[in-house]
């Protein structure tokens, strides 16, 4: 995908030779080809994880084992949450991050773009391991995305190599956001202070820090479990001095946040959509703001909440519950304001509005069985059920994955310089709702009956909901390759878009560089009023 | 009929044909036989009324807000930003709001956790695949395995009624007891989760943790193992089967008279003295893998200085128990002569 083409618009002549060929890719330091990279990959990486749900589906859609064995469905139930939420949802948002960061604060590029060229390239290589994992003796590991011991000690030589691929995602997140944070607390246009950028750069600087917060976490929990599998320690077996619920705090620990680093760049991202579709500038920005850096900082306090049916102390269990509910407040904020946006703007429903209402409308659904999850008792019937299933896809799929969706339609005119087929995007997206509740709405019934999670097969009183979520999976999956044909088909023959495509748009992408950008753009800082 | 009374009806004939038609679908929690299983419910439905509330009257405004103030009908945009009143109201209100859910799940959660007084107290362990019961103040302890033939799992036969949820010995208590279940693992973790009872614990090998449950009424209840424990996780049931607290009586006094017969246990009654039967069905969650400081099968260095005590002092020691080792692993019902024999196929793979 060309970012550029070759013409400087009046900002710069000295880099007119833009590189070409597989060695432009491989050293590129330049945010937008790094942002290209990153987003090919999550969507290589969607497809990869998302066959493997269909081979889930395609199992559960009637009792009875019919296509594949236990342990491999469970290698796919593990694989399909790793490359989902370390290859596809999160290198998403910071491919919208690379590309946009630079351009919404008025700088050249990154703080360090040799680093963000690493941070990129060590996506590929962990990705291959994980894929590679499942050609190894003995199978995938076959444990969840959630890796608990002592099943991970059990496990052959696929758990290393998915421990090693996890240190590597990580690290690649970490790097990142190193990245971020210097570029966006030093390199903001004359003019620009912390509270006049747009919400979308803020929802990274606090994403960035939770990042570097938690990802060493969860490197320090797989690397116990590796020498725990290797090297004789005994961290999380009980003979030894140990406790496998010690893995469950440290995994949630770093959990937890996980959720929300993948939550808040996508609030990010809606928060740029609705105010450009509403004509009307977003309500309550520093409330945005504080709200957002409260559910950061909350979500450091609430992980045992994955954890309430261990046997930890009832006084426990009553903290994480009331803490957990907490994190209501300021999320109900976001979602009033964003409504409060729309309310008496000049609305239309564009791709992305559609989308950005969408995410509205199904992830603030999906909060509301979070909630439910969090009041302890009631969890007691619901945890490690279907239910648990249908809320984080509600809140990832129909949250996140729309919020990309929608950023991507929202922001392929300004990258590509040609505006995408409108028809064919809203087909997208109501094809994408439809199936998707198609697929998981059901589910809710499932949990609330008692079916389990991570289970090959069931009794017969689930296997209406089973055949008809296995249905929507399907025709959820089928509907993303016409994903691929809007965008293959916008980048070679889109009509020319306009540099402010969009008129409710406000943000300096819009207001001050054509659509496409010049391959280096705001060579010299605007000023910003 | 008005157009839209017409449609009422109509809406009330779907509901009904739906009801019907779609029986086997399921829409909310399994009936429940212990009162904190209905007040959990209760919990659940005020939470989910007050959700449903909340999200008409957001979703309510958003919905008016693109049906009115949609540029294409000529709604010119306001300029508003921001409105710091109202902006605290709804901080506040879904705060109280929070406060007033918190108050009933609280004390509901403290019920939910009292294990005290309990009349009997069961021991539960998860293993890779199967669960193990053991009435601690009865002596009566026994295996529950998946009863379901591998056929109908294949497609080969029907599949039963209770496909998957059937098991060769369930677990029996009485009914209007407290029972408390003791719950722990041999290997990893399990969980204990039968959805009628309204009780779930995770099984953490090396602790024991409890919960506990009051049956209203007699019947039979069925659940599964919550917590991936490997490839055969959807494939260990559980089946709690409450009688009246006189046939409760009975059953327990056969159970321990049939233990005294030694017949009680499936080694037991095949009557051979296999000690590798007898090994693989019962001594090797622990000695598999050395579990608790059992030394391990097959380990030369560990089993070396055991064996200079003479083998019949190792068979004596795990009769009568030896440190974390009960007597007989733990298992009364086995015969002196099976003991014997395990041990001698446990030396024999490792010298």
């Amino acid at each position: 995908m060309e970012a550029a083409h070759g013409h400087a618009h009046g900002h710069d002549h000295e880099h007119d030779h833009i590189p070409y060929g597989i060695m432009r890719w491989v050293t590129t330091t330049n945010h937008k080809d790094i942002g290209t990279m990153y987003l090919w990959f999550s969507f290589t990486m969607f497809m990869v994880g998302g066959i493997m749900a269909l081979i889930i589906r395609a199992e559960l859609f009637q009792p009875g084992l019919q296509i594949v064995k236990p342990e491999f469905f469970n290698s796919m139930t593990t694989y399909h949450g790793l490359i989902m939420v370390f290859g596809a949802i999160m290198p998403a948002f910071v491919g919208f991050a690379n590309w946009l960061i630079p351009m919404q604060i008025g700088a050249p590029d990154m703080a360090f773009p040799r680093l963000n060229n690493w941070s990129f390239w060590l996506l590929p290589p962990a990705a291959t391991l994980l894929i590679l994992a499942q050609f190894a003796p003995g199978g995938g590991a076959g444990v969840g995305w959630t890796l608990y011991p002592p099943l991970t000690i059990q496990q052959g030589v696929a758990m290393d190599f998915t421990i090693f691929a996890v240190h590597i995602l990580g690290m690649s997140s970490i790097l990142g956001s190193i990245n971020i944070i210097t570029t966006l607390l030093n390199m903001r246009a004359p003019g620009m202070t912390l509270m006049k950028m747009p919400l979308f750069c803020w929802t990274w600087l606090i994403t960035a820090y939770l990042l570097i917060a938690v990802m060493p976490v969860l490197a320090g929990a797989v690397t116990m479990l590796l020498t725990d599998r290797h090297l004789d320690t005994h961290f999380f077996n009980a003979a030894g001095g140990g406790d496998p619920v010690l893995f469950q705090h440290i995994f949630w620990f770093f959990g937890h946040p996980e959720v929300y680093i993948i939550a808040i760049p996508a609030f990010g991202v809606i928060s740029q959509i609705i105010p450009a579709f509403s004509r009307k500038p977003l309500f309550g920005y520093s409330s945005m703001v504080y709200a957002t850096a409260s559910i950061a900082i909350l979500s450091f306090l609430v992980w045992a909440h994955h954890m309430y049916t261990v046997g930890m102390p009832v006084q426990a269990q009553l903290y994480f519950m009331f803490a957990t509910m907490l994190i209501a407040v300021p999320t109900g904020v976001k979602v009033f304001n964003w409504v409060a946006t729309m309310w008496k703007g000049s609305l239309s429903f564009e791709t992305p509005m559609l989308f950005a209402v969408g995410f509205l409308f199904l992830f603030t659904l999906g909060g509301f069985t979070g909630l439910v999850l969090g009041i302890t008792p009631v969890d007691v019937q619901l945890h490690d059920t279907y239910y648990v299933v249908a809320h984080f896809h509600y809140v990832m799929v129909a949250g996140a994955l729309f919020s990309a969706f929608g950023g991507i339609y929202f922001w392929l005119p300004k990258w590509t310089g040609k505006m995408y087929d409108e028809t064919l995007g809203k087909w997208h997206f109501w094809l994408s709702f439809i199936f998707f509740n198609l697929t998981f709405f059901v589910q809710h019934f499932l949990g609330l009956a008692g079916m389990p999670r991570r289970i090959p097969d069931y009794a017969l009183q689930f296997a209406d909901f089973n055949a008809i979520s296995s249905v929507g999976a399907f025709g959820f999956g089928l509907s993303q390759l016409l994903f691929l044909y809007i965008v293959v088909k916008t980048i070679r023959s889109g009509e020319k878009a306009a540099q402010k495509q969009w008129d409710g748009a406000d943000s300096l992408e819009w207001t001050a560089l054509p659509s496409p950008p010049p391959y280096h753009s705001f060579v010299t800082p605007p000023v910003v009023k | 009929m008005t157009r839209k009374t017409t449609h009422a009806v109509l809406a009330a004939l779907l509901w009904l044909w739906a009801g019907v038609a779609f029986a086997e679908m399921k829409l909310t929690f399994q009936d429940q036989k212990t009162a904190l299983g209905h007040t959990i419910i209760h919990l659940h439905n005020i939470i989910s009324v007050i959700c449903v509330v909340i999200f008409v009257l957001v979703f309510g405004v958003m919905f008016y807000s693109i049906w009115k103030h949609r540029k294409s009908v000529g709604h010119k945009a306001a300029h508003f930003h921001e409105n710091t009143t109202v902006e605290v109201i709804w901080t506040v209100i879904p705060f109280l709001i929070l406060l007033v859910m918190a108050w009933p799940a609280t004390k509901t959660l403290l019920a939910q956790r009292d294990a005290s007084a309990p009349d009997i107290t069961i021991k539960v362990t998860g293993y890779q695949w199967k669960w193990h019961y053991d009435y601690l103040q009865d002596g009566v302890s026994f295996y529950s395995n998946l009863a379901t033939p591998r056929a109908q799992i294949e497609g080969k036969a029907p599949k039963g009624e209770n496909y998957l949820l059937e098991v060769d010995r369930e677990m029996v208590v009485p009914v209007g007891k407290k029972v408390r279940v003791l719950v722990t693992a041999g290997d990893v973790l399990h969980a204990w989760y039968v959805p009628a009872l309204a009780v779930k614990q995770d099984a953490v090998p090396g602790y024991v943790r409890d919960a506990w449950f009051r049956v209203e009424e007699p019947g039979v209840f069925r659940g599964q193992c919550a917590e991936l424990c490997g490839k055969e996780h959807g494939f260990m049931p559980i089946v709690v089967r409450a009688l009246p607290p006189a046939e409760y009586d009975q059953w327990l006094s056969e159970q321990k008279s049939k233990r005294a017969a030694g017949g009680g246990e499936k080694v037991a009654a095949a009557g051979a003295v296999d000690g590798k039967a007898t090994y693989d069905q019962i001594c090797q969650v622990c000695h598999a893998i050395g579990l608790a400081g059992a030394p391990k099968v097959g380990d030369k260095g560990v089993w070396a200085p055991r064996l200079t005590q003479g083998e019949p002092v190792l068979v004596e020691h795990a009769i009568k128990g030896i440190r974390m080792m009960p007597p007989k692993g733990g298992n009364p019902d086995l015969s002196d002569a099976q003991v014997q024999a395990a041990v001698d196929y446990m030396v024999g793979q490792s010298k």
